[in-house]
């Protein structure tokens, strides 16, 4: 009836003074842990990266005719995924790390949306986005794009020559430049409140540049409008450049007789150039532009003059000291 | 009379009053090393992982760095003697992160290419003075045993280490120069040392004062 159960082995006894100090041993154990998640929460805190936003499905773009196959502009060298090109952006009026634009690209609202044309043009205007979207058919152009902080991507935009809209209002013989201006509203782009860059951003062209048949008013990437995150509703591409001659969000387009001063160029004058030409052999002043990563790639690859568009724009720089003119 | 208790034959180790300290600031200490681990493994580093992973290690280390450089204001102003039980523990672990940043950026992003990478060091300000600062945690790292402390003796041993405010300096200079424009996250780690300097500063023109 009463039967005990059976003795533990004398080796499963904890020892006496183990046994007397039980407590101690939770409690150290307790602080142990609590350090440990101090220390390792407070570092992570102060270095950790903050996992990628969702994004919404982008709509198609109705003004796209059938994707043709390779034009002659076009690169067949594998295109960086949707996913890298609208989750790894420089937009700094969206926030200042890479992936900040994606998670902050809910505030900018691109319609209704309005592009003034001014300065030295015969037909200047204040135009409806959609209905200068109508006045072309959206081609695709595969490019490569080159930052100027030595990464590079390919991207299958949608949009039309630039040439096809300067023809089309008509600039006065004086104008020899072309100044394009991003949208000025800090509640749609907050980065604009910080004072990082002169606001709005500012890029420019030189008019035969603008007038290059590479040259490229994106409204879409990947057959889709394009995202807020990559200059939505209509940006410049212009492929032999680094990336940040690509303005974003575009309202005003202005034809001028005067050399436009452009946002990095007046940000860091020895660094970032007018032409910003990509050019393997003028390196910035911070680190070498002679190789890239595409974005994918493990191994660096050799960075072309004008980013291997040399063959259909070197001769737009016959006799300029390019690298005086970077 | 009853006899004192026989002795056992080790030593009584004296023991630490927090034995949970160290080796709770070693565990977590590892926190960003396995978070960025996981989020390689997971693919949660964004388009260009190497370049991510970069800033990453380097800012660890920094944050590191500074920690190791705070124990000493610590005890100074509030009195706290804990901080120098783990001194030693945070500028190794400073100098294990700034080592693996240095490693990513020579094998990963420059893949082997020593040509590259000297060229770098040698060309570029920013590479060099983050290299500098790497070499000048080097010895540091490496004299950081009690070991050491005796074979140089204190004085000189303190004299050498001292050469953390030059890397500390220096990792501050190089994370500024790095940046493209925005230059406030590395001036905030430029105000945090030029604080905890200041207060070494502080109570060394106090004491002299007093004294």
């Amino acid at each position: 009836m009463n039967q005990l159960p059976p003795e533990p082995a004398s080796s499963e006894i904890t020892p006496e003074p183990l046994y007397n100090r039980r407590r101690e041993f939770l409690k150290n154990g307790a602080l142990l842990a609590g350090t440990a998640a101090a220390v390792g929460g407070g570092s992570l805190w102060l270095v950790g990266k903050r996992p990628p936003a969702d994004q919404p499905e982008q709509p198609a773009l109705p003004a796209l005719g059938q994707t043709q196959l390779l034009g002659r502009f076009d690169t067949d060298e594998p295109q960086t995924s949707y996913e890298s090109v609208t989750s790894y952006n420089n937009y700094y009026e969206l926030g200042l790390d890479k992936g900040d634009p994606i998670r902050n690209a809910h505030t900018l609202q691109p319609r209704p949306w309005t592009v003034e044309i001014s300065g030295l043009v015969a037909k200047p205007q204040t135009i409806d986005l959609d209905t200068l979207l109508q006045w072309f058919s959206l081609e695709q152009r595969v490019y490569r794009m080159r930052c100027v902080e030595a990464w590079s991507m390919v991207i299958p935009w949608n949009g039309f020559p630039m040439a096809e809209l300067i023809k089309r209002v008509e600039p006065t013989g004086a104008a020899t430049f072309v100044e394009f201006t991003t949208l000025l509203d800090p509640k749609q782009l907050p980065g604009q409140r910080s004072p990082v860059l002169q606001w709005p951003y500012v890029e420019g062209l030189r008019m035969d540049e603008a007038m290059h048949p590479l040259t490229l008013m994106a409204a879409g990437l990947y057959g889709k409008t394009l995202p807020n995150q990559n200059g939505a509703p209509l940006r410049l591409v212009v492929p032999w450049k680094y990336g940040f001659k690509g303005i974003k969000s575009i309202v005003k387009i202005r034809f001028t007789d005067t050399q436009p001063k452009t946002s990095w160029a007046l940000a860091a004058p020895s660094e970032y150039g007018f032409y910003a030409n990509v050019n393997p052999e003028v390196d910035h002043p911070r680190w070498s532009q002679a190789s890239e990563r595409r974005i994918g790639d493990t191994q660096r690859r050799k960075t072309l003059p004008f980013n291997g568009y040399g063959e259909q724009v070197a001769g737009l720089y016959a006799g300029l000291d390019l690298r005086r003119n970077f | 009379m009853a006899a004192t208790p026989p002795r056992t034959t080790a030593q009584p180790r004296r023991r630490s009053p927090y034995p949970w300290l160290q080796p709770g600031v070693f565990i977590g200490s590892l926190a960003p090393l396995l978070s960025l681990l996981w989020q390689w493994y997971e693919g949660m580093l964004g388009a260009n992982p190497i370049a991510q992973a970069q800033n990453q290690l380097g800012l660890t280390a920094i944050v590191f760095l500074m920690a190791a450089l705070a124990c000493t204001p610590a005890r100074l102003m509030f009195g706290w003697t804990w901080t120098a039980r783990i001194r030693r523990e945070v500028g190794l672990f400073a100098f294990f992160y700034a080592m693996i940043h240095f490693l990513v950026y020579a094998f990963l992003d420059l893949g082997f290419d020593w040509e590259t990478l000297l060229e770098d060091i040698a060309k570029r300000p920013f590479i060099t003075v983050g290299f500098v600062a790497l070499l000048l945690l080097a010895p540091l790292a490496l004299t950081s045993t009690n070991g050491w402390v005796r074979r140089l003796g204190f004085r000189r041993w303190q004299g050498l280490h001292r050469l953390v405010y030059l890397a500390g300096a220096l990792a501050v200079v190089h994370f500024t120069w790095r940046v493209k424009v925005d230059t406030s996250q590395p001036l905030t780690y430029a105000a945090v040392l030029a604080v905890l300097l200041g207060v070494r500063v502080a109570f060394w023109l106090w004491r002299r004062h007093t004294r």
